[in-house]
């Protein structure tokens, strides 16, 4: 699906932009058309600055992932991610049935969503690359997503968000009486969709299309290579 | 009060990880220093990891938006939104959402001044930005540095909350502050 998505933004974009170069405007007296270049030129800049932008922005991650996977070695041979995920054993095994409880995957899912839900946004990317690092362990067709990945993927996109720290920052500068009234709105919003995103890629894992390939006999010509 | 609270504990959150995992793992006989180098070698792999995936989403985006795709795409569905009691101003922030923090950020930054923080239109772009994540990224992201290919249910599972975050963070609003 994300290739029909990707196909779908990037050829619908170029051909709106082409249209837009012939420049026609609809008047009371009929239309007019004034063509230029400018639309496709526009494009064509921010294409180049924004493939720019992203190498830029993965080259600032470096740092910040080695300072997060640093303290997460550490906190992992402490036991200390042991300790927190021991506690949050029910919930997690009830949503990550396919997970051995005390695998390192469990810990790291919990500390990821530990993060995003203080807002902390940076912090959390590592975390969770490093969550799913664990659960692809666990997974026997590499290519293929498990359905704890599932599981993970929707939750984590539908973001279980406690303090939107960014937005408040925003409202507060742009001279808000009251910057922080929308903690509450934003706790229930998100609770409404990370609820939804349990319940759907629990129900959706089992139709038909979206069944795992049988494992049996794959596994050896996986290995073979 | 209660923002002193809120941004005490925003400041307060790496600063207390970064000083209690460390002493924790002293206390555990972890050879912290060491163990802390071994992890952070593992940084730059990812971040380079990441890279292809990344370029491939800021194109995609950055085509949609600036050929005015994006707000072609909200004038079309504004029967919709209207329905819903969605302002269409916010219109393009939903699209965004999925698809660029750093886009929906902008937008939610200009509607925020534009239409002023109080005002409804402030309000519901504030939660909405506040209760969703950027899917599209994430997806690509997460599964990208593991080369999972075959993502199964995990986009419309993902993208099925996020219409939920977004009718939610309307409704909401219109609950509480109308």
């Amino acid at each position: 699906m994300i290739n029909i998505v990707w196909l779908a933004l990037l050829s619908i974009g170029i051909l709106v932009a082409g249209f837009s170069c012939l420049g026609i405007e609809i008047t009371s007296a009929g239309w007019i058309m004034e063509p230029s270049w400018e639309p496709l030129m526009n494009m064509t800049n921010s294409v180049f600055e924004e493939a720019k932008h992203a190498v830029t922005l993965a080259f600032g991650l470096v740092g910040i992932m080695a300072l997060w996977l640093g303290i997460m070695k550490i906190a992992e041979k402490s036991g200390l991610i042991n300790v927190i995920a021991r506690g949050l054993k029910p919930i997690m095994v009830w949503l990550f049935p396919e997970v051995p409880a005390d695998h390192p995957a469990m810990g790291s899912i919990i500390m990821a969503m530990a993060a995003s839900m203080l807002g902390l946004g940076n912090a959390a990317t590592p975390l969770g690359l490093k969550a799913i690092g664990e659960l692809q362990k666990l997974n026997k067709i590499k290519d293929t997503a498990t359905n704890a990945m599932c599981t993970y993927m929707a939750m984590s996109t539908s973001s279980v968000t406690i303090i939107p720290a960014t937005i408040i920052g925003i409202r507060a500068a742009s001279g808000s009486t009251n910057p922080t009234e929308i903690i509450g709105p934003v706790i229930v919003a998100t609770g409404v969709s990370t609820t939804v995103a349990i319940i759907m890629s629990k129900l959706l894992q089992k139709l038909p299309r979206y069944q795992l390939p049988k494992v049996d006999g794959v596994v050896e010509t996986i290995e073979e290579n | 009060m209660f923002q002193n609270i809120v941004n005490g504990l925003s400041v307060l959150a790496i600063p207390l990880i970064l000083l209690f995992i460390p002493i924790y793992g002293y206390f555990k006989k972890v050879k912290v220093y060491e163990v802390f180098t071994e992890g952070a070698k593992e940084g730059f792999e990812v971040a380079i990891k990441i890279i292809p995936f990344l370029v491939a989403i800021f194109l995609a985006i950055s085509v949609f938006r600036s050929s005015g795709a994006m707000d072609f795409l909200a004038w079309i569905l504004s029967p919709i939104t209207n329905a819903i009691g969605m302002p269409g101003e916010i219109l393009p922030l939903a699209f965004m959402r999925p698809l660029s923090g750093s886009g929906a950020l902008g937008i939610v930054s200009n509607l925020v001044t534009t239409y002023g923080p109080d005002s409804m239109i402030g309000r519901i772009a504030s939660v909405m930005m506040g209760s969703t994540e950027t899917t599209f990224y994430i997806l690509a992201v997460y599964f990208g540095s593991v080369s999972v290919r075959k993502t199964r249910h995990a986009l419309p599972a993902a993208l099925t909350a996020d219409l939920a975050g977004i009718i939610s963070s309307v409704v909401i609003c219109h609950i509480l502050f109308d």
